[in-house]
């Protein structure tokens, strides 16, 4: 009964970090129909960032400086690549994404190296918050779990009950008309551009201590991403909250129950073949749930496409 | 020449050059890079069924070309452990088989919708596969991947393709057959109505065609290719891994589609020949030719989005118009200070990453035949100079530059 609450925190702390990406990449797209593939490249610069300017001035500052920076970097893409690109279509501005991504890896490891970076937690956080049975919980993943519910509300209370936010969702659905009202449409595309770049780099700020700063690390997170927006259904807030949380859940579980595919097929009642070690299918008789775990969220994703082309919380078809 | 023949006229230059190349590039590398070149050309013009013809843009085609592979590799050791009778020649016709097969699969799903869904269940499949093949290691041999020996087959015409120019003469000539089908292809109803959906895929359901159908059958045509090139692979390397099937491989030949332009036929082949050989060459002379090759990418799809070849078709009216030799003295004026910016750029590139990451001590760099210290300002300061140098000229330039351009296109005599 522990382990599953240490497993449920653990999955809260990975779910609403990918939140924090997927809120900030959800939000793009239903705005300007544009998939940003370089989403989790501004997580690494935030990462990137945090720790150089830590090694300046500390961590606390830093989590304010770097995001700053980042969404400054992102605003200053939309205005000067994407806007430019828009003109020939949907394709090539995923496909300009898409060589940004490659072009920041790069640029990451032109400046820092192929190594992972010494980025670590503040010393003021390097603490068991508490322990369930013997497994402690640190408090800087406490402190994860508050910035990113804080991230949301915050989202949240803007999007629904301030005038910005009435302005943002007008303009999602009718860009047109929000522009003969007078108010700058390709400035509020660059805002959400800008803003949602610097939540994708204070995710990386706060996650870089924890899931490591190397120049891996956009690739790791993005498809996930990808995949958890797709779930979710495109351009659905909480859509991508829900299935945030759910593969965040998937991953941690599959990675702790070592459940192996032999008692499972054992249990339906199969027999093992006397030949498993050149047999085809000794595959299927030796896996692991563990081993399974990195593909489980694909599985998802191709499941959710066939039966629920929408997503979960999605309303249009994708 | 008569007027029939004449479409034929390219295919035969295409034929005669890739039968004497051996006999000029003779060395086992330069056999090396024309394998991979070959292979890298057939699996870009099957991406391009996809991205150009059909306006689907997929990140994860590394798939249907790692699966052909590590198929025709079992094939392979099943020719060579359980006497299975398959010359080594027919050995792509499986691998394309093959890919057509789980292109048949996926693309059930995938093509009910163009533009980004696509791209994103492309991905997600992509993902799936490569991470499947490290845990699946019957099929995929798991890190190590699956090897095998190509020379073990029935001999055809007395020939084991052990040696590399064996091998290259068999892809030249799978080389051939695929490029001229792929361009047969584009030219049957179907591969017009591909193009037909692209630009507008309700005008076509009005004329009575299903969109998701005509996406299908291009995805199954482009899947079949990209089979053909990952049994070409199968056959040069011997060997294939999870590096075959994963993002990299996939976004490399999006990268090498969209250098070529992905709007005409012979776009992919461009932009594989061109893409090899900056490889290649890139790679032998500098630490971060990726850095370059990553800007190349964004500036073309920012500033040339049809490519290199689109760079080459926009001279073909002033050459119908009799008006090349307009743009001869323009160009010849900025080429100087445009390779010069190059150059200064590359220099700042090169001496700033030295003076980061080469080993303590060793502050000594050679560029361009130089030797000097990285770690001094001078060469930085030098070598930014120069930029801003060849920045003001093409500046001066530039005036001039458009006005010979618009003159150059002007169809009536001189304005």
């Amino acid at each position: 009964m522990s382990l599953v609450l240490v497993n449920l925190l653990d999955g809260l702390v990975t779910g609403l970090l990918l939140f924090m990406l997927c809120s900030g990449l959800t939000l793009i797209f239903s705005m300007m129909g544009v998939l940003n593939f370089a989403h989790a490249s501004f997580y690494m610069l935030g990462a990137y960032f945090g720790y150089q300017i830590s090694t300046y001035v500390g961590f606390w500052p830093a989590l304010l400086i770097a995001p700053v920076i980042v969404g400054v970097a992102g605003a200053l893409v939309e205005r000067y690549g994407l806007r430019r690109v828009h003109k020939f279509g949907h394709v090539p501005e995923l496909i300009f994404t898409f060589g940004l991504a490659l072009l920041i890896e790069e640029v990451v490891q032109f400046f820092w190296g192929k190594s992972q970076m010494a980025f670590e937690e503040p010393e003021i956080l390097k603490f068991a918050a508490f322990s369930i049975a013997g497994n402690a919980f640190p408090a800087y993943k406490v402190f994860m779990i508050f910035i990113a519910v804080g991230i949301f509300l915050v989202l949240l209370y803007i999007l629904t009950r301030t005038r910005v936010g009435l302005i943002i969702q007008a303009a999602l659905s009718y860009p047109e008309t929000v522009q003969n009202l007078g108010h700058n449409v390709p400035l509020v595309f660059m805002g959400v551009f800008g803003v949602g770049t610097a939540l994708a780099g204070l995710a990386g700020v706060i996650a870089g201590p924890v899931l490591g700063t190397f120049p891996g690390m956009a690739v790791v997170l993005g498809t996930i991403v990808f995949v958890t927006i797709v779930v979710g259904g495109l351009g659905s807030l909480w859509g991508a909250l829900a299935a945030s949380l759910l593969i965040g859940w998937l991953q941690t579980f599959a990675a702790s129950y070592n459940v192996t595919m032999r008692d499972v097929l054992l249990t339906l009642g199969l027999t093992e073949p006397a030949d498993l070690a050149t047999s085809a299918l000794r595959d299927l008789w030796t896996l692991t749930l563990p081993q399974i775990g990195p593909i489980l969220p694909y599985l998802l994703m191709v499941l959710v496409l066939a039966f629920r082309p929408q997503g979960l919380f999605g309303k249009r078809e994708t | 020449m008569s007027d029939a023949l004449r479409p034929l006229a390219p295919w035969g230059v295409a034929a005669l050059v890739l039968a004497v190349l051996p006999f000029i590039f003779a060395s086992g590398a330069a056999l090396t890079v024309m394998n991979q070149m070959a292979i890298t050309i057939i699996f870009a013009l099957a991406y391009n069924m996809l991205l150009g013809q059909g306006g689907m843009l997929s990140f994860g085609h590394a798939v249907y070309m790692g699966l052909g592979g590590f198929f025709c590799v079992h094939l392979m050791n099943w020719v060579e452990y359980d006497n299975l009778w398959l010359p080594l020649p027919l050995l792509p016709l499986f691998g394309g088989l093959f890919g057509l097969f789980f292109a048949m699969i996926v693309g059930t799903f995938s093509t009910r919708r163009a533009g980004t869904v696509f791209a994103m269940i492309s991905l997600g499949v992509g993902e799936l596969i490569a991470a499947c093949s490290i845990i699946v290691v019957a099929f995929f041999g798991g890190e190590e991947g699956v090897s095998g020996d190509r020379t073990m087959g029935p001999t055809v015409f007395g020939l084991d393709f052990a040696s590399q120019q064996e091998v290259y003469y068999l892809s030249a000539i799978w080389l051939m057959i695929s490029a001229a089908a792929m361009y047969l292809y584009s030219r049957t109803p179907a591969g017009r109505m591909a193009n037909a959906v692209r630009d507008n895929e309700e005008r076509a359901e009005f004329l009575g065609y299903s969109q998701r159908k005509v996406r299908f059958m291009s995805f199954c045509a482009s899947g079949f290719f990209a089979g053909i090139a990952g049994a070409l692979f199968a056959i040069n390397f011997e060997i294939l891994t999870e590096e075959n099937l994963n993002l990299a491989t996939s976004g490399s030949v999006l990268l090498i589609t969209f250098l070529g332009g992905a709007g005409f036929f012979i776009g992919p082949i461009i932009g594989a020949i061109v893409f090899t050989l900056l490889q290649t060459v890139l790679s032998l002379y500098t630490e971060i030719w990726q850095l370059y090759l990553g800007i190349l990418f964004v500036a073309t799809v920012m500033f040339f989005p049809s490519g290199l070849t689109g760079l080459i078709a926009i001279h073909f009216r002033p050459y119908h118009l009799g008006k090349i030799s307009v743009l001869t003295k323009p160009y010849a004026l900025i080429a100087l200070p445009a390779l010069g910016l190059a150059l200064a750029s590359a220099s700042v590139l090169e001496i700033a990453f030295h003076a980061r990451h080469a080993a303590l001590g060793d502050e000594q760099m050679s560029l361009f035949g130089l030797s000097f210290n990285s770690h001094h300002p001078l060469p930085l300061i030098a070598a930014l100079a120069l930029g801003a140098l060849c920045i003001w000229l093409l500046r001066r330039q530039l005036p001039s530059f458009r006005e010979a351009w618009d003159e150059a296109n002007y169809a009536g005599g001189p304005s």
